[in-house]
């Protein structure tokens, strides 16, 4: 190197010290290793993300994996070749990621988890984890039923999600804490429904049909809202009025349980945030910028929304994200 | 009759019969049936309506296995058929909507058949291809949403009722009917039989068994996009994700419970319906015990081990006796 060059990289160096704190903020370049289309919660998360970056003004490039790990790895190693300046991935699975997690944090690339978390083993190869607390979900959506319950007695029925998912395990486990306090709240019946609309409509006939009709049931909890959009089907085909005979109380927030809430077919939903984005940017940005050190899990909202919360605006603004 | 429902028709009666005494136990309310809002309701009712789209998917399947074939695909098309539907409902007529979705079962089997009958391959693998692209096509139609509609028309088609029966079990009875009296009131389902029996054989006696290949495979397609219309116009919405997700090997089961073997020749259509029915009496009955969830695999897994064993010869000593008294093997 010529010593004029050498001179013209101190000097831009420098330059580049001195804009690096406002420059840098502004033109972030991030990589995101998205699982796939698995579903419409998957695809909003993805619009979501968009939007938030484009908020920020940063460049997001998003990587989709198609359900596959191998995909995703391919994903990190090029971005770690286009060295930029973080790495968000929404895992497919649990284990397997610390030989390419190593490589990024070889390049100096903080890397974020979205919504989900991996294998304990590799605690010091990311940043921190932007993930919900499912059995958060679950203990919200059975407050708000002891709630609404009071004193009276109450026989729930529950629509589990796919046996074995820990989500669905969580969010069982959340929602009976919730109620175990209240002597007067029961889960009479607990079947799955597969985490689909025809699968909860099919166990809610058998519901009703076990419960004397429909006539001692009180409420209905479902681990998604999907199912509880089949439950409310086959209440109404019973001669049943959910949201008034019946209570309903599911988790998500997608759109169609707001449009049976504005029919009052339904009562309460827990939204999973599908920004979990937003929050990765911030703490990416902090990093950056000062250099702070988030914790190894920051938890995202459950907000409880009920029919006073304006479910037409809510479906209004969901609507478009791609649920 | 006879030709429809042959002697070995009795142990899947007895095996359904047993089945519905076991689900009286567990929920004595089994049997009850009211009228609600003009259409019948009860438990029994619920059997009859889950189990029409693996009743019809079997219709199709059976004939396909007959020819010692296996069509794969059905969970697929029916994916793919309900997302056409799905898609088209709110803005065209139902028999536009039903022209679209049962053409492209149509061609759906046509596919199948051409890659089995006219390029020879394997069953197995030529309907695993659209097994795993079919699904894929589903979620392009439905870009990975669940779409909605609210055309009353198609809704009615899955939750409608005609004389107090469920529109799907009309539609599933009226299936059976037609196909059985084309099959049946026909030399075609000898031919078919001749065709899965020995293939080589039959061509040389002069049977086209190509044309029986393909045509049983596009009528299995046919019956699939009907099952996805009705699963779609069911829950009104089509499900790329799961709709007919593992219907195929509930189709093949239901088919095997009916009597019919895997290696082609003799098929029963009314026993493969009744198989479907004895495997939907059960699922019911397992969502109406209040068994933790947890169970319901095994339980499905132990009674689908005690049909087929009621109808092995070899272990069935009832049958082996009567087999040896008449002279024959069993």
């Amino acid at each position: 190197m010529t010593p004029k060059a050498k001179a013209l990289l101190a000097a831009s160096a420098t330059a580049a010290l001195l804009l690096a704190l406002p420059a840098k903020a502004a033109e972030l370049t991030i990589g995101f290793s998205q699982i796939g289309s698995e579903s419409g919660w998957r695809a909003a998360e993805t619009s979501v993300s968009k939007q938030e970056a484009a908020k920020r003004k940063v460049n997001l490039k998003i990587a989709d994996a198609q359900q596959k790990q191998e995909n995703q790895i391919k994903a990190i190693r090029s971005f770690i070749a286009q060295n930029v300046d973080a790495i968000f991935l929404a895992p497919v699975v649990s284990t397997g990621w610390d030989a390419v997690l190593k490589e990024a944090k070889e390049a100096k690339i903080p890397v974020v988890l979205l919504d989900r978390d991996i294998d304990p083993s590799g605690k010091d190869l990311y940043l921190t984890a932007v993930t919900s607390d499912s059995v958060h979900e679950g203990a919200v959506a059975g407050d708000w039923l002891a709630k609404t319950v009071g004193d009276k007695t109450c026989n729930i029925v529950e629509l589990q999600g796919t046996v074995g998912a820990s989500v669905a395990a969580n969010r069982k486990k959340g929602f009976d804490t919730a109620i175990a306090k209240h002597a007067n709240l029961k889960v009479v019946r607990s079947q799955t429904g597969d985490f689909t609309r025809a699968k909860g409509k099919e166990v809610m006939e058998s519901f009703i049909k076990a419960e004397g009709g429909g006539k001692n049931i009180c409420a209905v909890y479902a681990h998604n809202d999907d199912m509880m959009v089949g439950a409310i089907q086959a209440m109404k085909e019973a001669g049943l009025k959910p949201g008034k005979d019946i209570l309903t109380v599911s988790i998500d927030a997608v759109p169609d349980i707001f449009k049976a809430m504005v029919a009052g077919e339904a009562n309460a939903t827990v939204e999973l945030t599908p920004n979990m984005a937003g929050p990765a940017f911030d703490v990416v940005a902090a990093f950056k910028e000062k250099g702070t050190v988030p914790p190894k899990w920051i938890q995202t909202e459950s907000r409880l929304l009920t029919a006073a919360d304006n479910p037409q605006k809510e479906y209004d603004s969901k609507k478009g994200l791609g649920y | 009759m006879t030709a429809l429902l042959p002697r070995r028709g009795l142990a899947q009666i007895l095996a359904l019969i047993v089945i519905l005494a076991v689900d009286r136990v567990v929920s004595p309310q089994f049997f009850d049936l009211r009228l609600q809002d003009g259409r019948l309701f009860g438990s029994l009712i619920d059997v009859l309506n889950r189990g029409t789209p693996v009743a019809l998917l079997s219709l199709g399947m059976v004939l396909v296995i007959a020819t010692r074939g296996i069509d794969l695909s059905v969970g697929a098309v029916m994916a793919i058929c309900g997302a056409i539907a799905a898609s088209l409902a709110d803005s065209h007529g139902l028999p536009v909507v039903l022209a679209a979705a049962l053409g492209a079962g149509l061609v759906c089997g046509l596919w199948n058949g051409f890659l089995v009958a006219v390029l020879g391959m394997q069953p197995i693998v030529a309907t695993l291809i659209l097994m795993v692209a079919g699904r894929g096509i589903a979620q392009l139609i439905t870009e990975g949403r669940i779409v909605t509609f609210s055309s009353p028309d198609l809704v009615w088609l899955g939750n409608g009722s005609v004389l107090g029966l469920p529109v799907p079990v009309v539609i599933a009875l009226g299936m059976l009917i037609l196909t059985g009296a084309v099959v049946r009131g026909s030399a075609l389902g000898l031919l078919i039989e001749a065709t899965g029996g020995n293939a080589r054989a039959s061509e040389l006696a002069g049977v086209g068994t190509r044309a029986m290949i393909l045509a049983v495979y596009v009528w299995c397609g046919v019956c699939a996009a009907l099952a996805g219309v009705i699963a779609a116009a069911d829950i009104m919405g089509a499900d790329a994700n799961n709709a007919g997700l593992w219907l195929e090997l509930d189709a093949i089961l239901a088919v095997v419970i009916g009597g019919t073997s895997l290696f082609g020749g003799r098929f029963s259509l009314v026993l493969a319906v009744l198989g479907a029915l004895i495997i939907q009496t059960m699922n019911t009955g397992i969502l109406l015990s209040g068994y933790p969830p947890e169970f319901n695999l095994l339980v499905k897994a132990v009674v689908v081990l005690a049909v087929l064993l009621l109808q092995s010869p070899k272990l069935s000593g009832f049958a082996g006796v009567m087999a040896r008294l008449r002279g024959t093997k069993p």
